[in-house]
């Protein structure tokens, strides 16, 4: 176990490649039980592949990935399994098996790793669609469902193992306002009564800053900056203003590199 | 113009490079998919048996209908050829044995190979497929669910039970329709015919046909699968690799019916 | 019987007395009590005071309970469940739905 019951996921010196490319770059990144943690960043800048190394869904080239207090490339296959347990996922795009109804969708993982009694099974999946506002919605297949309601069903099928810790890929992307403030609301309500850790991966600021307890901001791999919403507001990195400002992100090229860039056939980014 | 050599050759290499590591793909995926199956209990990976039966429902009963015409085609065709070419030497009695024969330890896998080639390989590829796109591989791989048991596994099993199962009704269907155009020319009652048909038949060539159609069943089932797993590039991916499953399967069908004829035929 | 549920029997009543931690491994335990007494006895009280976690399956348990009792007409009650229960139970909107006294 970890020396620190209070960690839940601790990133050390993760270094990994995607090819040629190196996408994370010495990469540390720790989140405390009970927090909301959000992770933001211009587009390539990691956060998704953070989020997928700390899953263990691919292989790093080098680092560790301790989660809830487990090292994810050396447990066994059946420690794992129990890890994944108290591990719930939502993804950007939803993820839903698309040939099982919405209820199918959110009582699969009962159905494989317990053995409640099919009645269970039903009362608790249909609880986490009335947690998520779905209520009622079970029968529907998920190509009925609108953007938001992909977004709720995925999350309802996320935390119907009472995960510990719960990550969310781009919650409120695509979505109108209202609905993304719904689900805020709702990554609030789960965390005060069920305690959950999460870490939310947005770059939309006003619902960052309304759910987040700490931000991190990373750029080109690494970890930028990490702070509390008034810590990031204060920051003085140029980096991490440009980001809160909205301003687009030019890095400086020499002109003869611009032209290269422009015209050379097989230019490729090193 | 050495520069396009180099360019064709270095293709060359990358496409035989590709070829066998999905050659290695697929064996993997078979090996993993009977260690799950084994194994699977104890590690909370169990393989539904309601998956496996749904499974024979798709691909083997709902190809019935089509397996069956096809074949009942087929066999009168054979009968048609077989007359014509048997009658130059005043040998049309033969037809019988021809037919029974060739279907049994032959067409009749071919002609379903093909047909749940094209049906039943193409749904795995595509189904699979679409889920790499979805992320839904990703999910189950998140959830602990092992994809290789959940989505690999329960298909080929399905295939490698019905597969045969359809061969026999194709046997049948086939001497059938060899018989409905034999009868006159031989003088003989349908059920003469296949009582005949029957005696003459070995078990052994009915087990060339059942073994094959088993193999037929793998090849489908782990081609339409690693062409699944591999697919990128959206939904264009997933037409490409629905269209080259089915293709591709189809040749090693032809490839490995041809192996397996040259050594069941000793 | 385990520490966790302790039940008391006075003619047609039985009171439950749920503690500790509820979830998958002794949830089973909490519904085949609750829906046994709801067999026998025809007015249900389940005390909650000393739950400190409570998961899906245990408030599962709880609402199959409701679910029989209803059908049997019986009185089935949630004693002085605790805070965590508590909003648990409104984070559904099961509050709504149980006779919490």
């Amino acid at each position: 176990m970890h020396s620190n019951p209070e960690i839940v996921i601790d990133v050390k010196n993760l270094i990994t490649h995607y090819g040629q490319r190196k996408i994370l770059d010495d990469m540390d990144f720790s989140v405390r039980a009970g927090e909301i943690r959000v992770v933001m960043g211009g587009s390539g800048s990691g956060k998704s592949t953070l989020l997928w190394h700390i899953l263990g869904l691919y292989q790093p080239t080098s680092g560790n990935v301790e989660v809830l207090g487990q090292n994810i490339h050396t447990i066994s296959f059946n420690e794992q399994l129990a890890l994944k347990q108290n591990i719930g996922v939502s993804f950007q795009s939803g993820a839903l098996f698309s040939s099982m109804n919405v209820g199918e969708n959110v009582a699969l993982p009962l159905r494989e790793f317990t053995n409640l009694d099919e009645n269970t099974i039903r009362i608790i999946s249909r609880m986490k669609l009335e947690v998520v506002n779905l209520g009622g919605f079970h029968k529907l297949m998920p190509s009925q469902l609108s953007g938001g309601m992909i977004k709720r069903a995925a999350l309802a099928r996320a935390i119907v193992m009472d995960p510990k810790l719960l990550f969310f890929d781009e919650p409120s992307a695509g979505l109108d306002p209202v609905v993304a403030s719904e689900i805020d609301d709702l990554i609030l309500s789960l965390r005060n009564t069920m305690g959950m850790s999460m870490v939310v991966v947005t770059h939309e600021l006003d619902s960052a800053f309304k759910i987040a307890d700490r931000i991190t901001v990373l750029d080109q791999g690494k970890n930028l900056f990490t702070g509390t919403v008034d810590e990031i507001k204060a920051c003085k990195i140029k980096r991490v203003n440009d980001l809160l400002e909205r301003r687009s992100r030019h890095e400086t090229v020499t002109s003869e590199e611009y032209l290269r860039r422009l015209t050379q056939e097989n230019y490729t980014l090193s | 113009m050495f520069k396009f050599a180099f360019r064709q050759i270095e293709n060359l290499g990358m496409i035989s490079y590709q070829a066998i590591e999905r050659f290695g793909f697929a064996i993997r995926l078979f090996w993993d998919s009977f260690y799950w199956l084994i194994i699977g209990r104890q590690y909370k990976q169990r393989v539904r048996l309601h998956q496996i039966v749904e499974q024979v429902r798709i691909n083997g009963f709902d190809a019935l209908p089509i397996v069956l015409a096809l074949s009942f085609v087929v066999g009168m065709m054979l009968a048609i050829q077989l007359i014509y070419a048997l009658s130059e030497f005043g040998a049309e009695s033969e037809v019988l044995r021809a037919i029974a024969k060739s279907v049994t330890r032959e067409f009749a896998p071919l002609i379903t190979g093909v047909i749940v080639a094209g049906r039943s390989g193409a749904a795995i590829a595509a189904r699979i497929g679409s889920q790499v796109v979805s992320q839904e591989i990703d999910a189950l791989k998140v959830m602990g669910i092992v994809p290789v048991r959940y989505l690999v596994l329960p298909p080929l099993l399905g295939l490698m039970i019905s597969m045969p199962l359809l061969v026999v009704c194709s046997d049948f269907m086939s001497i059938l329709g060899g018989a409905v155009f034999s009868i006159g020319r031989l003088d003989m009652s349908i059920m003469a015919y296949l009582v005949e048909s029957l005696n003459i038949l070995l078990v052994t060539d009915i087990l060339q046909g059942l073994i094959k159609s088993v193999s037929f069943g793998i090849i489908i089932a782990l081609v339409g699968a690693t062409m699944g797993f591999h697919v990128t590039g959206g939904a264009e991916g997933v037409g490409k690799a629905t269209t080259s499953a089915v293709v591709i399967s189809i040749a090693f069908i032809v490839l490995v019916d041809m192996i397996a004829s040259y050594f069941l035929t000793q | 019987m385990s520490e966790i549920i302790r039940y008391e029997k006075q003619g047609d009543r039985c009171d439950i007395f749920v503690s500790g931690e509820i979830d998958l491994s002794n949830s089973g335990e909490v519904r085949k009590t609750v829906l046994g007494a709801l067999n026998g006895a025809s007015v249900v009280t389940v005390n909650l005071a000393n739950v400190s976690y409570i998961d899906s399956s245990g408030i599962a348990a709880l609402v199959e309970g409701l679910q029989l009792a209803t059908s049997k007409n019986k009185e089935f009650t949630l004693n002085q469940p605790s805070k965590q229960v508590k909003s648990i139970l409104e984070l559904a909107r099961l509050d709504q739905v149980f006779t919490i006294v």
